[in-house]
């Protein structure tokens, strides 16, 4: 019977395929939101993931995020240095500026300024250059984002840039996790930062930390606390932070979740309309099968074998459309490093099963009321 | 619908009626009105005989014929169908005593559209829970009975009427049930389409064992009727083997 359930569904095409693109389309809003969503706030923490050396960070008790720090004295440096556990600590300065290109344009940009000896705070990985080149004078390294920004139709390498009034080169491109404005950034040694950037006498943003035990991060973040009144936090913590900043301060969780929800809801009005539909013309065929002597419990496993097949052969297109967007924009900086977490195509599955229910039950209700004496009449 | 019965009204069927109906009554509630559409019908039907249920639209025959093959339940009375008190199953083996006794033939076909006239005419089978492709070969094989062979593998709506008919009557036979009910058969087809079913049903529904049971309002098939029962207002007013003279 389910066979003949399955043939009852693909032989009115225009109904199934209504069926399939109503599951597919909630699927790919469903998923490909929940994936923008997810990896759009995780940008709250890139700042962090991009300095993966660090096992702590320590910063001023108001500070909040990488981005929405308040600058402490450069004598905090010493006091961290001086906590047992802490195998090495060096200063990190983050900071607004702005940039005039050679064109006459005007960019907002981040200056980063790691540490001048041992260039901690930079990324893992370069695009172009080295991390050397910023021994070199007036020396920036741009993040790839930076490039496509400022430089779209050319190589960064050797561009001259007016940072805040002063010259800088750029000699390097940093593969760098890009933040949650997509604000291009530029990387710079630690005393040249502070040239490039005036500001106030306190102008040290972070202290980064290495522990002497990795895995006694939590610990040592405690003891930094305790011993020098400065706020600390272990990366994971730090980048958490960060996240959460993102969602408690911007409209993004509930712009996201309406159109999760708008997802949720045409997936449940087109198939709940397309499968009545289907029901309703197909009645006739049901009430002949029940007066054959077809039991409820095949009608009712007929149903389920419909929406099924409607709800595997949707739900695969629709995560298939998400992959294909995310694959399909991965060269965009702004996408870079975007991927699809395992839970979100279970959340889209756990939604299609419930529309699918929803509107399968439905259906079935009416199945179920026919008589199978309707026939007759 | 009231499912308890008053079984006060069963008298004793004929040993050897396949279908034994006693003190049949259905009411139909239309808001608050009841109506009554049948009145207490005794009728004893014979296997072997192609039985012609007659009567005006409203007559009351078609509840008649749900009720004798157990999809509609009488507000009283007692049918009993080679001997089982059907009303008296519940739900699930009423539905198996169905599916394994009786043969249905609807006047609009309700053939399955996307699925071919073989697979059609084996839906009794396979859902009988036969492996679905052995199903189809015993289809095949009661089509050729029915001189449709070469259209099994069409889709309904590749066949003409008396063709969809034909593969509708396969279907009501090929699990050979012991009793076949037929709603208006030849309502759908020309006369000359009409007389070639009737005539088909009559060479292959009829048999020993076997009750058929025809609702028809085509007096040009009468003659092939070997019982005419026909009812008005809800009452068996003749029963013979042919119309009634005034008809």
């Amino acid at each position: 019977m389910i066979w003949i359930a399955i043939r009852m569904l693909t032989g009115d095409a225009q109904k199934f395929y209504g069926l399939v693109f109503g599951i597919a389309f909630s699927t790919l809003l469903i998923t490909q939101q929940l994936t923008i969503f997810v990896n759009l706030i995780e940008r709250g923490a890139s700042g962090v993931y991009n300095v993966s050396s660090a096992d702590v960070w320590v910063m001023d008790p108001v500070s909040r995020t990488t981005d929405v720090a308040y600058a402490m004295p450069s004598t905090a440096l010493d006091k961290v240095r001086g906590v047992p556990g802490v195998e090495w600590a060096v200063p990190h300065l983050r900071a607004q500026a702005s940039v005039r290109t050679k064109d006459g344009d005007l960019e907002g940009v981040a200056v980063i300024g790691v540490d001048d000896a041992t260039l901690i705070g930079l990324p893992k990985a370069m695009v172009e250059g080295s991390p050397d080149v910023l021994s070199q004078p007036d020396s920036v390294i741009i993040d790839d984002v930076g490039t496509t920004r400022m430089f779209p139709d050319q190589s960064p390498i050797g561009e001259r840039l007016e940072l805040n009034d002063q010259r800088a080169v750029v000699r390097g491109i940093a593969d760098a996790i890009p933040s949650f404005t997509s604000t291009v950034v530029l990387y710079t040694k630690y005393s040249r930062a502070l040239n490039f950037v005036p500001g106030t006498r306190n102008r040290l943003s972070f202290v980064l930390v290495g522990a002497e035990d990795p895995a006694q991060a939590k610990a040592l973040s405690e003891r930094i606390e305790r011993e020098t009144g400065l706020k600390a936090q272990t990366r994971d913590e730090f980048a958490r932070d960060g996240v959460q900043f993102i969602i408690e301060n911007t409209g993004i969780p509930l712009n996201f979740g309406i159109t999760v929800a708008l997802g949720f809801i045409v997936g449940v009005a087109i198939v709940g309309l397309t499968f009545s539909l289907f029901i309703r013309d197909n009645i006739k065929q049901f009430g002949a099968l029940k007066a054959i002597g077809v039991t409820n419990r095949k009608i009712r496993r007929m149903v389920i074998a419909q929406a099924g097949l409607v709800g595997i052969t949707g739900y695969g297109l629709g995560v298939l459309g998400t992959i294909a967007f995310i694959w399909s924009f991965s060269a965009n900086p702004t996408f870079k490093g975007f991927y699809i977490p395992w839970q979100i195509p279970l959340i889209s599955l756990a939604a299609v099963a419930l529309i699918l229910a929803l509107t399968g039950w439905l259906a079935l209700r009416n199945v179920l009321k026919t008589e199978p004496a309707a026939v007759f009449r | 619908m009231g499912r308890m019965l008053d079984t006060s009204a069963i008298g004793g069927c004929k040993p050897d009626s396949a279908i034994c109906t006693r003190g049949v009554t259905r009411d139909f509630t239309a808001g608050q009105q009841t109506i009554t559409v049948l009145h207490g019908i005794d009728l004893d039907i014979r296997a072997g005989e192609m039985t012609f249920l007659v009567g005006e639209s409203g007559s009351g025959k078609t509840t008649l014929i749900s009720i004798m093959c157990g999809i509609l339940w009488p507000t009283l009375g007692e049918v009993k169908v080679f001997g089982t008190d059907i009303y008296d199953l519940d739900d699930t083996a009423l539905v198996e005593f169905r599916l394994n006794n009786i043969g249905f033939i609807f006047q609009q076909y309700n053939l399955i559209p996307s699925i071919d006239a073989a697979s059609n005419a084996a839906v009794p089978l396979i859902a009988q829970g036969m492996d679905r492709h052995e199903a189809r070969e015993r289809a095949v094989e009661m089509m050729a009975k029915l001189n449709i062979r070469d259209q099994a593998d069409k889709l309904p709506s590749q066949l003409s009427g008396g063709q969809q008919q034909r593969v509708a009557i396969a279907r009501a036979l090929v699990h050979e049930p012991r009793l076949v009910v037929c709603d208006e058969p030849t309502a759908a087809l020309d006369a000359a389409s009409g007389r070639r079913v009737m005539d088909l049903l009559r060479e292959v529904a009829v048999a020993e064992d076997r009750a058929c049971i025809i609702v028809t309002h085509d007096n040009r098939v009468f003659d092939l009727a070997d019982r005419i029962l026909m009812l008005e207002d809800g009452k068996i007013i003749h029963d013979g083997s042919e119309m009634p003279e005034d008809h």
